[in-house]
């Protein structure tokens, strides 16, 4: 484990994308700044620009008008970036997955890196799943430029 | 030459002051997520950050102008350094004092704000030219109780603009803090510091939750590890100025250490308790409670200092 992996995920800013959610998921993101479940113990803020962001938390069903801004997002995430599928619609779009106006998953539009599945994930979830991206972040030989 | 390099860049400049302040900057965190029943983070977690940020790819904005967006964390830092360095290293050595270096400092102190202001307007950015002119209008309100509490530890110290002679006549004649205006112009102070670092209900200019951090909105990488570091060192030069014009400075002995560590624990704990307990305030209203009662509490200040209270 590098000492650039370390650094990295000590200190992960999370930025929260809705691509379309049905806010269920955006709400048990903000428990995990609650009192109980505290990730800034973590090193884990949520930031308010993507520019400031080391990890893009995509959550919702990513209908067609969500799909350029996915992309434009992951564009202007400062490299080394990773990005998170939140909640079932995230991962697989979910209940929604035979709809109009759904076309890709967003592991087809960007690279994901981490699922975390549920509907909505339980704040446990939340962080078994970025103490599993940052396991999966040091395992790494390097950071891959991504 | 050397030694004054050595100053600015080790002790007490650049190193010494960023890794004061961003030591400050985790007891900010860790008392705020205490307030809120929280654990909070490690004592490296601002080091972590800083470290992260230069690590990380620099992006500009498409439309900037480079020159300026670029150029102004650097103003931004070398300017909260400067300012730092001067005020420590005049509590270290008071006779070292030279002829309006409390002006130099105040000047240099507006330095960081000026350049977050001009950068976030170079970026282009809507959010950011937002976030620049309420920095703009913040400024305008905040500098003049700030100018006007100034006036009371100048003119205790027998009218004199050198932090070397205020030090030299607290020595004397015991700290400005403990009488009337002297404790008038501190409140006074302490209002415009939390209005100088951002801190919440002054914190309109760079709103996470409104306008999406104001300035810092598209800077990324090391320019925003720059301008991180420059408001780490004025969140510790700040107070130290507080303890040097209010307290007697800090000496430069071990009890003096501790006295002096001791008194800007509880100036900045006073300073993240206020911003723990208070909401933001609109950029209008910040001006209106600045021009009012500040002001008003300074004019009363200087009126007793100048009738010898």
């Amino acid at each position: 484990m590098g000492i650039k992996e370390k650094i990295l995920t000590k200190s992960l800013n999370v930025f929260h994308l809705s691509s379309g959610s049905c806010n269920n998921c955006d709400i048990e993101i903000i428990d995990c700044l609650t009192p109980r479940y505290d990730i800034e113990r973590f090193g884990m803020v949520l930031v308010g620009s993507i520019k400031h962001a080391d990890v893009l938390l995509c959550t919702g069903s990513s209908n067609r008008l969500a799909i350029p801004i996915i992309k434009e997002l992951y564009e202007q995430m400062p490299k080394p970036g990773f990005v998170v599928a939140f909640g079932s619609c995230g991962a697989s779009r979910g209940l929604f997955k035979d709809s109009y106006n759904t076309g890709k998953p967003i592991d087809e539009i960007i690279p994901v890196d981490m699922y975390i599945p549920g509907c909505p994930p339980r704040p446990e979830a939340i962080i078994a799943g970025l103490v599993k991206l940052i396991g999966k972040l040091t395992a790494k030989p390097s950071l891959r430029g991504r | 030459m050397i030694e004054n390099l050595f100053k600015f860049i080790v002790f007490p400049g650049f190193i010494f002051s960023s890794t004061m302040g961003l030591l400050a900057g985790w007891f900010d965190r860790k008392i705020t997520a205490r307030l809120q029943w929280r654990v909070g983070p490690p004592w490296y977690q601002n080091f972590m950050d800083i470290a992260k940020l230069f690590l990380k790819e620099t992006l500009m904005p498409r439309g900037a102008s480079k020159a300026i967006f670029f150029s102004m964390p650097i103003f931004a830092i070398a300017g909260a350094t400067l300012a730092s360095t001067i005020i420590l290293a005049i509590n270290q050595a008071p006779e070292s004092t030279f002829v309006g270096d409390l002006i130099v400092v105040v000047y240099l102190m507006i330095i960081p704000a000026l350049a977050l202001m001009l950068g976030g307007f170079a970026s282009g950015n809507p959010l950011a030219s937002l976030g620049g002119s309420r920095e703009m209008k913040l400024m305008l309100s905040y500098e003049l109780p700030f100018l006007l509490a100034l006036v009371v530890p100048i003119a205790r110290a027998n009218y004199s603009i050198q932090l070397g002679s205020i030090i030299t006549y607290q020595a004397s004649h015991g700290p400005i803090f403990f009488s009337v205006s002297g404790v008038l112009s501190f409140v006074v102070m302490l209002f415009c510091i939390q209005a100088k670092l951002g801190l919440t209900p002054f914190d309109m200019a760079e709103a996470e939750t409104e306008i999406v951090s104001g300035p810092y909105i598209d800077y990324s990488g090391k320019a925003l590890a720059m301008l991180k570091i420059a408001k780490a060192i004025l969140t510790f030069a700040l107070p130290v100025l507080l303890i040097t014009l209010y307290f007697g400075g800090i000496k430069f002995t071990v009890n003096g250490v501790l006295i002096g560590i001791l008194q800007y624990v509880l100036i900045l704990l006073l300073m993240v308790v206020i911003k723990n307990t208070n909401p933001r305030v609109r950029i209008d209203q910040a001006v209106r409670f600045f021009w009012r009662i500040p002001t008003v509490l300074a004019i009363l200040a200087v009126v007793l200092v100048y009738l010898k209270f």
